[in-house]
């Protein structure tokens, strides 16, 4: 048998202990994401996934340990932190996907309008772009997240719940385009919780409540076994105890 | 007829030519603060800080009297202190952030006449309280300009970091961590238009040529660009009814102009083709299709 190359790390967890207020969420996560891969993070509520996605993004301080990364990264978070009241058109929000490669006061050339117009396109919004966003479904918001990550061009994608609430037709569309991306070579972190469409479409699953419970093939993580001890975990979970038990 | 109601108080009379000068140069600068306070939820905080610069404009007063420079000075530090400790201790303590705006301007009002009556006269603190449309000297009228001029351009450069800190922060922060640092830049805007403000206004009205326009304007128009050039549209024409209203019927100045931006919204909330009360009681038949 010929070996095969491992493929060069995208992020790195060394010990990574993440939470707010000194109360831990996340609790001694040690392991690698390889570049080109996609895995979903899945697990009970207050598990630490969100919180997981929040500290690769860089907008949470690890209280102890580290992540190592060097590549750009685009992340969705729940859409709940959007202000949609706010008057301001589709073209525009789609059109904050250039801030990474443009910077805040570039121009918006003629080519980057046809790459917004694209993006509306690739999530079936095309006609939308004077709408304002107050006058949006959630579904069609959601679109108009995965356009504006679509133009931001990341080689590592966080997705924080993406597919949550929208209708059937919506979530194939989406996921749709999460696989394009995988086809890309781009590496897709997601967190889910439709276990089937997880078992169907990710090659890899991390099993997180707060402490990391399974992580490799997802056929291996998902197992009754696992996602009982999973259930346990944050049952057991004291959220009143400062310490940490298992001091490093 | 129209030129002796319109034009003639302007053709004979150099303080109502300075007084247009004054109030259009407040309406562009305050058109597009006041639209960013009314989507930032924070119409409240400008009114708190407009009282806020009372007791920092009194101390310039004790200190030199009637100065500008001094007034000026004490009115901007006063209305940037009292924002940035509005915002901590809405962090630090139990209380909203509302609880505390209001208790700040309570004091500060209190506080700022207590200082000026310590060597003022009355008539002294009716021209703080209240501005002096039409007493604005050269130098104060080059404040004025400055002061909407720099923000203008200072708008325009944090243009869409500042509408990106409204809609989506997280964003910001994500792509380009900048984000506190753009509020601060927010509120030295604020604080410098609401002085500005404060010398032909005064500090009670001053934020009513900013958030008046604000509202109205929000009953004609939906796109950010169209809101903020209706509010300063608004805003400019009000300043001009209400100096002529004041000229015509020896009313106060300052209160006729804020009085007409009155009645631009009043105007709006009723006829506004957005969610104006009028169109919304109308039965409207449905498209089809």
């Amino acid at each position: 048998m010929s070996s095969v190359a491992t493929p060069p790390t995208a992020i790195r967890f060394d010990d990574l202990t993440l939470g707010y207020d000194r109360h831990p969420a996340v609790h001694h996560l040690d392991g690698t994401i390889a570049q080109g891969s996609m895995t979903a993070i899945v697990g009970p509520n207050g598990g630490g996934k969100s919180t997981l996605l929040k500290a690769i993004a860089g907008a949470l301080k690890p209280l102890d340990g580290r992540i190592e990364t060097h590549q750009r990264m685009a992340w969705l978070p729940q859409s709940a932190d959007i202000d949609r009241s706010f008057p301001i058109t589709v073209f525009d929000l789609v059109a904050m996907g250039l801030i990474p490669s443009r910077g805040l006061l570039g121009r918006i050339g003629r080519k980057d309008s046809a790459a917004i117009e694209q993006a509306l396109d690739a999530v079936g919004l095309n006609g939308f772009e004077d709408r304002i966003i107050g006058t949006l479904s959630g579904g069609q918001m959601q679109r108009i997240l995965f356009a504006r990550l679509l133009l931001q061009d990341a080689p590592i994608l966080l997705l924080d719940e993406p597919l949550t609430a929208l209708d059937s037709a919506t979530a194939t569309d989406l996921v749709a385009l999460i696989r394009q991306w995988h086809g890309q070579g781009r590496t897709i972190l997601a967190v889910l919780h439709d276990m089937d469409l997880v078992a169907r479409i990710f090659p890899q699953t991390l099993l997180l409540a707060r402490e990391p419970i399974a992580w490799g093939k997802t056929a291996e993580v998902l197992t009754p076994a696992h996602l009982q001890a999973a259930r346990q975990m944050v049952e057991a979970h004291d959220p009143f105890a400062d310490y940490c038990a298992r001091v490093a | 007829m129209l030129y002796d109601l319109v034009l003639a108080p302007f053709a004979d009379f150099g303080f109502m030519r300075r007084a247009l000068v004054g109030v259009i140069a407040l309406a562009l600068g305050a058109g597009p603060i006041g639209i960013f306070l009314m989507l930032r939820r924070m119409s409240l905080m400008g009114d708190a800080m407009a009282h806020a610069i009372l007791p920092g404009a009194a101390i310039g007063y004790l200190l030199g009297g009637l100065s500008l420079g001094l007034m000026t000075a004490g009115g901007l530090v006063a209305g940037f202190a009292v924002a940035l400790l509005a915002g901590a201790l809405a962090r630090v303590s139990v209380l909203r952030e509302d609880a505390t705006l209001a208790s700040f301007y309570l004091l500060s009002l209190a506080g700022g006449v207590v200082l000026l009556s310590l060597k003022g006269s009355n008539l002294d603190l009716l021209h703080v309280l209240f501005g002096s449309v039409l007493a604005l000297d050269d130098a104060t009228l080059v404040l004025l300009v400055s002061a909407s001029s720099i923000s203008l351009i200072v708008l325009a450069l944090m243009f869409r970091p500042l509408v990106l800190e409204c809609v989506d922060p997280v964003f910001l922060a994500s792509v380009n961590g900048h984000g506190g640092r753009v509020h601060l830049m927010f509120l030295g805007l604020l604080t410098l238009n609401l002085v500005a403000g404060f010398h032909a206004l005064g500090t009670l009205l001053a934020v009513g040529l900013m958030m008046l326009p604000a509202v109205a304007a929000r009953f004609w128009c939906r796109g950010i660009g169209m809101l903020i050039v209706t509010a300063t549209g608004i805003g400019m024409v009000s300043g001009l009814i209400g100096i002529l209203l004041s000229y015509h019927s020896g009313l106060p100045t300052g209160p006729s102009i804020i009085l007409t931006a009155g009645a631009f919204y009043l105007v709006s909330i009723l006829f506004g083709s957005q969610g104006g009360l009028l169109l919304s009681a109308l039965p409207r038949p449905h498209l089809r299709g």
